[in-house]
């Protein structure tokens, strides 16, 4: 008797202190952040971390939002489906976010997109490149979902159409990881334009992200003889493919899409090569001078695209909490809906697909340092 | 009582095999056109565009002896212990990365130049490679004996099952343990190789080094069938002599190589043109090191004391224990033996890659094991076999078949040599102990 007295006096100490903790969240507005802090893609997570953050304290130093300092949980989501089920599962039960910054890799974003939109939580992913982030089997805009990056679409064309023009190819060769939504898109994208622009991809050759040796796939390049070779891959991979390539007397112009944008890209091999970019510190815009400065005031490095687009999609989401003036997501989502924001990357307004429309910059290997080389609009 | 039930059991297994004898010549047939099917695709593409192929199959040299250095840890192991160590494709990792600080932080390839200022940059960067080479051994070799002393010898006299699932164990822990922060990170990093890379094709190698190399394939494989025709007579000394290490290094080094540099300098001329064959110097490396290190192995096994008393203890370790050899240490010297061939497989892979990562032991290391029970585990020729042929089934399926399918094809060849072959292609069948 006595001891189920106790054991009922200490369920109620602890509802009391579950209710007091909940009471406590629901007024401030929690932001959760989860990017891949480990495996092949650390550097792109932290990155995004630090640009997220960065927009956050700047907001939080200003006052915070709707008058209270906004709260920050961080998960590793590591880049890969099943973590990234796990950390927004995490973040929306456990910690009560009702807005998720993240995924980087579109095959970690699709998953939490489909948890945010079941749970009405609202994601806008700042590097998530893949239409089906935003657009669910069916065709239909996910309503709380959006993106501060151009999509494949607009990288692999904008490659394809760099090529045909700037560079004069005639003939390409595409490697890609079959089982890698983010690669497909691009490569897709850049074969449909390249070839409807005249010009004709001679080798498409797939491989499994595992493999280290691609002495087969390049040999068959090499004999077909491309002007160029589209690698959409993460930096992890093409630096790998580059120097093989290379090794075997490959002489085609190399040519990727954002995931080569890393300190650990190996420029002796990709020497040359041409990347399409969502942003280039180089840019003269007095924006992208100034968050660059202040950047590098707080980190000590050069923002990368990925901290960039962190800042933009942190700077998107709390604008638009501040134009609702509420933090229920629905209300946000339309606020986003209808918004233009001046942001650093480049001026965004949304489409009815929820991707923003906005141009991109094309950069170079040379040297051993990347360099701007154009914008191209859309 | 035993030998009823032995017999009963007996009869019904012939029983069971007339029953499944239909379904066997099924299978067989459809084994057989398979196998004629993936025949025609690639004699159509050798007749097509013979450079290629040929380029091909030097890719998938290459490949194949880098798999074999990690296929006689396993399978030396498994000769002696009876033990599949999981964890050897996780000492080939240790391996690459410790020739990467080598190289990285202690700078160790270039200690020629920078303590004897004159000297010849070529030798330098020779010396240099050895001893990184010869670290990452030892390391690799010390690492190899602590798994045996502390993870393996305790399960010894245990359920084979109990030390089975231990070296899974300690393969997960070396792989995560490696992925931590302030270990080895799980970060995919650039390697920086020890010496620079050159390709040479058609024109770049001297006719010289030819002539050298094909001479003492020649020479060796002579003085081979030499002493092996006056062995037969009776001479015991010269047949003794046929077997030295020697000559098998300057049959397999000088018959490879001779064979891969001939192909390289000969321009192949075909309709589209004249099609230069290339061979890297890594590639070149990686046979000859390979070469090198197996001859070296077979020497120690056939010829030393400790090969003997190896030999010995894998035969029967109750009797050689009773016989006077101590099985602790030659187990102790497998493993050492088989973890410093592991490690310098870890460098040439990563040398030949260009990339270090946490996991990278898993794959290379399951595909050499696969290619020790092609060749037949146990046996050291049949792992170089073994993985020659693993290499070259995964590159011309990769190349000529389908690239996404190009483990399922060399692993699918595994399952059709063992249900004709089980016992591998060099492996002694199980015969019943006494």
């Amino acid at each position: 008797m006595r001891s189920r007295s106790v054991i009922l006096s200490v369920l109620l100490l602890i509802s009391l202190l579950a209710f007091s903790s909940c009471g406590k969240s629901s007024e401030a507005v929690k932001i959760a952040i989860l990017a891949p802090l480990s495996g092949d893609v650390a550097t792109f997570g932290q990155s995004t971390r630090d640009g997220a953050m960065m927009a956050i304290e700047e907001w939080n130093a200003k006052g915070g939002l709707l008058g209270n300092p906004i709260e920050v949980v961080v998960e590793d989501s590591q880049c890969s489906a099943e973590a990234a089920v796990s950390a927004a599962n995490k973040v929306i039960d456990q910690d009560g976010a009702k807005f998720i910054i993240g995924e980087v890799c579109s095959s970690a974003s699709i998953p939490i997109s489909e948890i945010a939109m079941a749970k009405g939580v609202l994601q806008i992913s700042p590097t998530s490149t893949n239409p089906a982030v935003t657009v669910d089997a069916k065709g239909n805009t996910k309503s709380l979902i959006f993106r501060a990056c151009f999509i494949d679409p607009f990288q692999g064309t904008a490659a394809a159409k760099f090529a045909l023009e700037n560079l004069h190819a005639k003939t390409a060769a595409v490697f890609l990881d079959q089982g890698n939504d983010y690669v497909r898109g691009l490569a897709e994208y850049f074969i449909a334009a390249f070839e409807a622009g005249g010009g004709q991809v001679l080798v498409k050759e797939t491989y499994t992200g595992d493999d280290q040796d691609f002495s087969a796939i390049i040999s068959k390049a090499k004999d077909a003889n491309p002007d160029i070779l589209y690698l959409p891959d993460y930096y992890s991979t093409v630096n790998v493919i580059a120097a093989q390539a290379r090794e075997k007397g490959m002489t085609a112009v190399f040519m990727g899409g954002d995931g080569w944008d890393s300190p650990d890209l190996d420029e002796a091999a990709l020497e040359g090569g041409y990347f399409t970019n969502h942003y280039s510190p180089e840019d003269p815009r007095p924006e992208v001078q100034d968050f660059v400065k202040k950047y590098q005031a707080k980190y000590g490095s050069v923002p990368d695209a990925l901290a960039t687009l962190a800042y933009d999609a942190a700077t998107v989401l709390l604008k638009g909490i501040e134009q609702a003036g509420t933090a229920d997501p629905v209300a946000v989502a339309k606020a986003i809906e209808g918004g233009v924001f001046p942001v650093v990357s480049s001026e965004i307004s949304y489409d009815t697909q929820h991707n923003p429309v906005k141009a991109a910059a094309m950069l170079q290997v040379t040297g051993g340092v990347v360099k701007y080389v154009a914008t191209i609009e859309p | 009582m035993a030998a009823v039930e032995r017999s009963r059991s007996k009869a019904a297994m012939i029983l069971k095999r007339r029953d499944g004898q239909i379904l066997n010549y099924i299978g067989s047939g459809i084994f057989a056109l398979g196998g004629m099917g993936v025949l025609f695709v690639l004699g159509k593409q050798l007749i097509n565009n013979p450079p290629l192929f040929i380029q091909q199959m030097l890719n998938g040299l290459q490949l194949g002896f880098i798999y074999a250095l990690i296929a006689l840890g396993y399978t030396m192991v498994y000769g002696i212990v009876k033990l599949i160590n999981f964890a050897h494709g996780d000492v080939f990792m240790i391996g690459a990365f410790t020739s990467f600080f080598a190289i990285s932080i202690l700078d160790l390839h270039t200690w020629p130049t920078r303590l004897i200022p004159g000297i010849a940059p070529g030798l330098s960067i020779v010396l240099g490679t050895l001893t990184v080479m010869l670290l990452t051994m030892v390391v690799s070799a010390v690492l190899a004996i602590v798994i045996e002393r502390f993870a393996y010898r305790p399960l010894r006299e245990k359920p084979r099952i109990a030390a089975l699932i231990t070296a899974i164990a300690v393969s997960f822990f070396l792989e995560y343990f490696g992925a931590l922060p302030f270990a080895l990170t799980n970060n995919y990093i650039t390697y920086p190789r020890p010496f620079e890379i050159a390709v040479f094709s058609a024109g770049i190698i001297p006719i010289g080094v030819l002539v050298a190399l094909w001479a003492l394939f020649g020479l060796s494989i002579g003085a081979y069938f030499v002493l092996r025709a006056m062995g037969k007579r009776g001479n015991a000394k010269m047949r003794l002599w046929a077997q030295h290490p020697l000559l098998q290094l300057g049959m397999l080094l000088g018959g490879f190589l001779a064979v891969v540099l001939t192909l390289t300098t000969l321009r192949i001329q075909t309709e589209r043109g004249v099609w230069d064959l290339s061979v890297s110097n890594v590639a070149l490396v990686i046979m000859g090191g390979s070469i090198l290190l197996q001859v070296v192995l077979q020497y120690i096994v056939s010829q030393t004391r400790l090969g003997k008393a190896m030999r010995a203890a894998a035969y029967d370790k109750q009797t050689a224990r009773l016989m006077g050899i101590n099985v602790d240490t030659v187990i102790t010297a497998t493993f050492a033996l088989g973890g410093a061939l592991g490690g310098a497989g870890g460098m040439l892979y990563a040398t030949a890659f260009k990339q270090v990562h946490h996991l990278m032991g898993i794959i290379p290391g399951m595909k050499a094991f696969v290619a020790a029970v092609l060749g037949g585990i146990g046996s050291i020729p049949g792992a170089l076999v073994g993985s020659l042929i693993m290499g070259q089934a995964e590159t011309l399926a990769a190349s000529f078949i389908s690239t996404p399918m190009r483990d399922a094809i060399s692993f699918s060849l595994l399952i059709i040599v063992l249900l004709f072959r089980p016992q591998g292609l060099f492996g002694e069948p199980p015969g019943e102990k006494v």
